[in-house]
This record gives C-alpha cells, structure tokens and sequence, in this order.
C-alpha cells in the first residue's frame, strides 16, 4: 500500500509556478537554492535547459511549469533541488519555481483514476485544492509507476 | 619514533583530455581516442567526397590502407549551427574522423559524472559523462557514439558505389591507380 492511499497528514512543500501552487513531497526536496550560473551544451532532451553546479554535483534543469501552467517561467526566482528515485537509484533534478516555498503539514488524498499521471495526490490547503506532483512523471528519464488501482504514485513511498 | 599513516589516500585516478571547440560549444575528448591531429588542408586532396541523404553529417571520406574513414562534422553531429571547421581528429579504434573547429587546450579531469537520467536520447550515445573544469561543465564525447552500425553499412555501401565508379573512370581514361 502506497502512502497516496492513506488519508493521514504528510510534509509537503509548496511550491509556486506563476500563479499557480503546487506541492511535492518533502522527503523529495534536497534544498531551495537561488538560480545560479546555467550550464548549456548539446543535448536532444527538450524538457530540459541545462545543468547547475551544487555541491560538485551536476544537476539537470527542467522547466516542469509548460507541462503545468502552459507557459515556460518568464522569472526564475529560485531553483527546488529534488530527489527522483527509481528502484535503487536516485538522481537530483532542479526545478525552476518563481516564488517562494513553504513546508505545511497537510492531509493527503489519492489521485483518482480520472487525474492525470503528473498527479500522486491532492491535498487542501488556505481554501485552495492543491496538486501533489508525481515528478517521475512530470521529468525526463523515469517511467510513471503505478499503485494498484492504476493511479500514479510518489516512488519513494511505495512499501 | 615514526608511526605509519594507517590509511593512504588512494591515488586520484586521471585522465588526459583534449578540450576542443564545435560552433563555439567546447566539448572534452580523451587524448587516448585521439590518434591524429590534421589541418582540413593538409587532407584536401587525400578525401573523397561522398553524398549520402541517410548520413548528412558526413561529406567527406577518406582511405587509409584497405579501410575508409568517414569525416563526420561534429557541428551537424551535434546539432549545433554550421562552423568554419580547421582541424580534423582521426580518431583511434573507430572509422571516425572528426571535423573540429579548433583545439582550446590539453588537460587532465579527475572525475567524470555520469549523464543524469533525465537526459535520456541521443546524448547517452553522444557523451561517456560530463566533468567539471575551473566551475565549467564539459561535456565528454563518447568517441564510439560518431557514427551508428547502421550509419556504417550505408556509408560503405554509398562509399563502395563511389569507390567502383572512380576505378572505372580510371580505366577509361587510361590512368593505372
């Protein structure tokens, strides 16, 4: 049983993408880093920019706000390093966001059958229903998984 | 009295690399791929030019011995605007000569990171990992990631069409090769 199947509070951060929130996982956030220098060459990737530097480690960028506002970010104010696991490997993804972020408490609810793959979860919170986002969905080079009704859900979490 | 260290830093394994530039993107190849350094000049005469719609990155061939090598354009290769080529790589163990613009410089990397899974086309092929030299990324070229089987079966059978029309012109005009 994955964790999207339970209906108990869960750490969240919330993230701001133009004017839209969304919320990740806080067990798949490594850090809020402001933008720094962006690292291009060759690649046939789209969804993602480049790479930054952090902690010596080269960390892709991927602008996730097309797939979920529509529009790339005209401003990025800070990059939401996240952690993507798969099996027994695991890499960092930096996420451009252009506000700031904040850590909640929040109850979680599954992802209906009707939701789509980017969706693990929803959670409500200031009176606003609030997207949980299944990154390995919503970022290059990861399969979505599924849980067993069919619905996407945070890798990490499952038992 | 003097004790021995008890652990020994192991030694920080190195590699030579040659750092070259591509429609002014730098990329790292290692030095031990890297059998020859040429001007484009120096093989104008030596190369044949060869024309095939399936491989548009490579014009030119050249013959070494029993072997022809393919000149692939490493601005086409990786996708990058055409650039005034000056120099060409003939590369070790492959059938690949690659058309650079120029060198930047020799150095040595101590690490090379794997390519990020998110980056998940072309590039696992194009690049054995990036390194980080004075806070820049460097792409490394997988040396064997130029030309595919595929692309090597229709270049030599493009080049074995070329190679007996050339033999035939020869005899026609009288000339012994």
């Amino acid at each position: 049983m994955s964790w999207t199947e339970q209906y108990d509070a869960r750490s969240c951060v919330l993230l701001r993408l133009g004017d839209r929130r969304f919320a990740l996982a806080a067990d798949q956030v490594s850090e809020l880093v402001a933008p720094s220098r962006l690292f291009r060459f060759a690649h046939r990737t789209p969804e993602i920019d480049g790479v930054i530097l952090r902690r010596g480690r080269v960390v892709p960028v991927c602008d996730v706000a097309e797939k979920l506002i529509g529009k790339r970010l005209s401003s990025r104010r800070f990059y939401l390093i996240s952690t993507r696991r798969l099996g027994a490997t695991s890499d960092w993804i930096a996420l451009p966001v252009s506000g700031d972020c904040e850590l909640i408490q929040a109850d979680l609810t599954p992802a209906g059958p009707s939701d789509s793959p980017h969706v693990a979860a929803w959670l409500s919170h200031d009176g606003e229903v609030i997207e949980v986002l299944n990154l390995n969905a919503l970022t290059p080079g990861m399969e979505p998984q599924n849980s067993a009704n069919g619905n996407p859900v945070l890798a990490e979490a499952q038992a | 009295m003097r004790f021995e260290p008890v652990h020994k830093t192991p030694a920080v394994r190195t590699e030579q690399i040659i750092l070259f530039r591509s429609s002014n993107q730098v990329f790292a190849i290692s030095s031990s791929s890297v059998q020859e350094v040429r001007s484009v000049d120096s093989l104008a005469g030596a190369a044949m030019e060869i024309d095939e719609p399936a491989v548009p990155k490579v014009h030119h061939m050249l013959r070494r011995g029993e072997r022809n090598v393919y000149v692939v354009n490493s601005a086409t290769h990786f996708g990058l605007r055409p650039s005034p080529a000056a120099l060409i790589f003939l590369l070790r163990k492959t059938r690949v000569a690659l058309l650079i613009d120029g060198i930047e410089k020799m150095t040595t990397m101590t690490r090379l990171q794997a390519l990020s899974g998110a980056f998940c086309h072309e590039e696992r092929v194009w690049y054995r990992g990036l390194t980080v030299l004075d806070q820049n990324v460097i792409p490394v070229v997988n040396p064997l990631g130029f030309l595919t089987e595929q692309e090597l079966l229709v270049l030599d059978a493009a080049a074995g069409t070329l190679i007996e029309a050339e033999a035939a012109n020869a005899q026609e005009m009288g000339i012994t090769p």
